[in-house]
């Protein structure tokens, strides 16, 4: 396979929203083989295979099809070309035949009526020539479960002429016997010269499945090497990089009654067994990949869900307290700032004041009734307390940037006044000035005794922020860090455990920190 | 702030929408009057306001379900079976005026309370569990009647009667419901809570804020408003008509829809609601004095419905480009 010349050459590409998020990526596509492409949360994997299938276009560089240039400006005008990409999200019709859902877009058609004969013949001879006739074409997506559905989708990426072929987290919701059958289907496509981009967080597939494997970081591209011979930690530890950056001073925590414990949290297999203590005045971070079940713990402890089983015992009580709905959290002084604050958080086209305040309505009303003076005050004391910048406090919340929106989030927490703040993603999609004024809020929270349990996809920024860290990892609650005990390659190991089958749990894994 | 966003302000906010209505209103009136020279008359406005009051006190509770984002088509059933009740406890049972009254406003809070109940428990869509009501509260109300136009007679008549001018009590309650509900809606918790639950109702939950009850609060507070309305058709006819009402929720959800309350929740206003009532009365009347035909009426307030949202759209629209 080596001796072919590239299918696809890309050259200096790069993509700038407000800040660089990729830089400078070389890489050849070679037909034939099965390139991984790994990295953190937000080292770029999805913002490259996005450019290469022609869903969002590149602000730098070049990329070449053999001697021609390739610039897509449509997903359609890359599928022409033979580069097609299966998204995590799957896109099918479930309501539709199989074979609707292959052709669909160009369905055999005359006057207006599909030729059924010809349809579920032509799906036939398609799913025959993947390997795939065990699935009727005549069912009904929603019927199939995941993993077939999951091959449906690659199999309409198929149609047609399929040169290059990316995989964005294929397995993720696949059984291992469905992963063996993928992989089958992924030789096959080698064997037929198509070039098989797969991008997972899981070292050991990647480790099957891989011939070379890329390593991107920060937007970068760090390495790319063959597979052979590469060994998970050596993974790991290109992921990472070397930089050790110092970490704002944090006071010593003295060890006091937790403020919140949890005992053994479930919920399916999203959560299994999570056990951990909160301190009052700490931060406390949560990292692990996306997927990891770290949303859905804050989730459960918050009562937005229920849990299958866990029990929670706040300020040091010996009986556990009873959360059920976010109502009865808020009532026992605990608050979420949600991850995904456009559609859970804030109210988008209601003013700044409307959704600082919604959340304690009490303190601007006198016996139901609104107090529009207090209700200015209040919210200008907090906007000017936070930094946001806006036009007037009537504003709607839509129209504000992403760091001033979260900031009225923060607003609305702050005048709320838990005890027990829980933060996710609290800085995504937040620039660099608001992040700054965030985190000072935060640490002001800590330092008045508030206790703050953090989840984030940014190491550094867990790593600078917390007292303690936990990993979460396919689930699980893997390890519990302090400050002097954590480095990047260790919070990695651990956040990555869960999914390559060997535990990091061992104290010979903690003591090579 | 600067001039242009203030000007902006002025005319996209909430005053530009009431001035919008309002230049209609007074559009349409001047057509008839060119058109007809009875129309610009006292009868004519007299005629009007006594014909609106129950139209309006409905209007302002599907406004207020509007923004929650569901729907109420069960207010034309529940006026009649309120209204049936109410004459049934007078004529068969001797209730007093008072207490048949209560009966009457009682029927209508339970049953709205029972469609905001059932599609908030069962978290099922407020369309169907209200068309379900519909049918039911109808049927209740033939068989209170037994199917029959029941005759009370002048006992209940004060409502709509000669206060000052030819104008009724009735209106004068009409207009009081109206301020009192823009000021619920505005300056009131629950208010804000409705806002907020039609705009996003997880964020809502997730701010802490129990959806729930204020759901249910808000139909049964159209059920209550439905009635009140029955009460006044009763007092109007001096009897209780089971055949009352049909199909007046679509005329109720227009004039709620000519006002700008958006179906989708979240936005809108009682004021708003008032000038769609309006425009859908001096329609009415304009067409009758000009000798319209009663198809011709229909085509031309269809026409005027989805042209008063297609303007609303294209606001909106307008607003969105400029932000």
């Amino acid at each position: 396979m080596s001796g072919h010349a590239p299918f696809l050459r890309i050259s200096g590409i790069g993509k700038t929203y407000a800040t660089p998020v990729l830089a400078d990526i070389e890489l050849e596509f070679l037909p034939g083989e099965t390139l991984a492409l790994t990295g953190e949360n937000g080292a770029g994997k999805s913002t490259l295979s996005k450019i290469v299938a022609g869903l969002l276009e590149p602000t730098a560089g070049e990329m070449y099809l053999g001697d021609t240039r390739y610039h897509p400006t449509s997903r359609a005008e890359a599928e022409a070309l033979g580069i097609r990409m299966v998204m995590q999200e799957l896109s099918l019709v479930p309501t539709l035949s199989v074979a609707e859902n292959l052709f669909l877009g160009h369905l055999p058609q005359r006057a207006g009526f599909i030729r059924k004969e010809e349809l579920y013949q032509r799906a036939a001879e398609h799913m025959q020539r993947i390997g795939l006739d065990r699935i009727d074409p005549r069912s009904l997506v929603g019927e199939l479960g995941i993993g077939h559905q999951q091959m449906v989708e690659i199999a309409r990426s198929l149609i047609g002429n399929c040169r290059l072929l990316i995989l964005d987290e294929p397995t993720a919701m696949l059984t291992r016997h469905e992963i063996e059958h993928l992989f089958r289907q992924i030789e096959r496509l080698k064997a037929d010269g198509v070039c098989v981009v797969y991008i997972s967080h899981r070292l050991d597939e990647v480790e099957q499945i891989a011939d070379r494997i890329t390593v991107l970081r920060d937007g970068r591209h760090i390495a790319t090497r063959p597979m052979q011979g590469m060994s998970q930690e050596e993974i790991v530890r290109l992921m990472v990089g070397h930089e050790v950056e110092a970490s704002r001073a944090r006071p010593q925590q003295a060890e006091t009654m937790p403020i919140l414990r949890v005992e053994g949290m479930n919920r399916g297999k999203l959560v299994q067994n999570v056990s951990f203590s909160l301190q009052p005045g700490e931060i406390f971070g949560i990292a692990g990949l996306v997927g990891s079940g770290r949303t859905e713990l804050l989730r459960l402890i918050y009562g937005a869900d229920r849990k299958d089983s866990g029990k929670i015992y706040l300020r040091g009580a010996e009986t556990p307290t009873e959360i059920r709905s976010p109502m009865s959290a808020i009532k026992h002084g605990i608050g979420l700032i949600t991850e995904d604050r456009k559609s859970q958080g804030l109210l988008l086209d209601k003013s700044i004041k409307i959704n600082t305040t919604i959340a304690r309505m009490a303190s601007v009303t006198r016996r139901g009734w609104l107090d529009g003076k207090r209700e200015h005050s209040v919210t200008e004391r907090l906007a000017g307390l936070l930094g946001i910048r806006c036009h007037s406090l009537d504003q709607a919340t839509g129209e504000l940037s992403g760091g001033n929106q979260q900031k009225v989030v923060f607003a609305r927490w702050m005048l709320r006044d838990c005890e027990i703040l829980l933060l996710d993603e609290p800085t995504r999609g937040v620039d660099i000035g608001a992040r700054a004024d965030i985190y000072t809020q935060m640490e002001q929270m800590a330092r008045d005794g508030k206790a703050l349990l953090v989840v984030s996809s940014d190491l550094r920024e867990l790593m600078d922020i917390c007292d303690r860290i936990g990993v979460m990892s396919a689930g699980r609650w893997v390890n519990t860090y302090r400050r002097n005990e954590w480095d990047q390659q260790t919070l990695l190991e651990a956040a990555f455990s869960g999914y390559t089958g060997q535990s990091s749990r061992t104290p010979e894994t903690q003591g090579q920190a | 702030m600067s001039t242009p966003t203030t000007s902006r302000r002025w005319y996209s906010g909430v005053a530009g929408t009431y001035i919008g209505l309002a230049v209609a209103l007074l559009a349409m009136i001047a057509l008839f009057g060119s058109m007809s020279q009875y129309f610009l008359t006292t009868d004519t406005f007299v005629t009007i306001a006594n014909d609106i009051p129950a139209l309006t006190v409905m209007a302002v509770g599907m406004t207020f379900v509007l923004i929650i984002a569901g729907i109420d088509l069960s207010v034309g059933s529940v006026m009649a079976l309120s209204s049936a009740l109410c004459s049934m406890a007078i004529l068969q049972w001797g209730w007093g005026l008072a207490p048949a009254l209560l009966l009457g406003l009682l029927c209508g809070a339970a049953c709205g309370m029972l469609t905001g109940a059932v599609s908030v428990i069962w978290q099922l869509p407020s369309f169907i569990v209200s068309l379900g009501m519909l049918e039911v509260a109808r049927g209740a109300a033939y068989v209170v009647t037994d199917s029959r136009t029941q005759y009370i007679g002048s006992d209940v008549d004060w409502l709509s009667s000669n206060l000052i001018g030819g104008i009724s009590p009735a209106f004068v309650i009409a207009l009081l419901v109206i301020i009192v509900g823009q000021v619920v809606l505005t300056r009131s918790v629950f208010g804000r809570y409705m806002i907020g639950i039609g705009t996003n109702e997880e964020a809502m939950r997730l701010a802490g804020v129990d959806p729930r009850p204020v759901k249910i609060a808000v139909f049964a507070l159209t059920g209550l408003l439905a009635s009140v309305a029955g009460l006044m058709q009763t007092s109007r006819l001096e009897a209780a008509d089971p055949n009352t009402g049909i199909g007046i929720e679509l005329q109720v959800i227009a004039a709620v829809v000519i006002g700008g309350t958006s179906l989708m929740g979240g936005r809108g206003s009682v004021i708003s609601t008032f000038f769609g009532v309006l425009i859908i009365a001096v329609l009415e009347a304009g067409m009758a004095q000009i000798g319209a035909s009663d198809p011709t009426k229909r085509i031309i307030t269809g026409i005027v419905i989805i042209a008063a949202v297609m303007l609303d759209k294209y606001r909106d629209m307008r607003k969105q480009r400029r932000a």
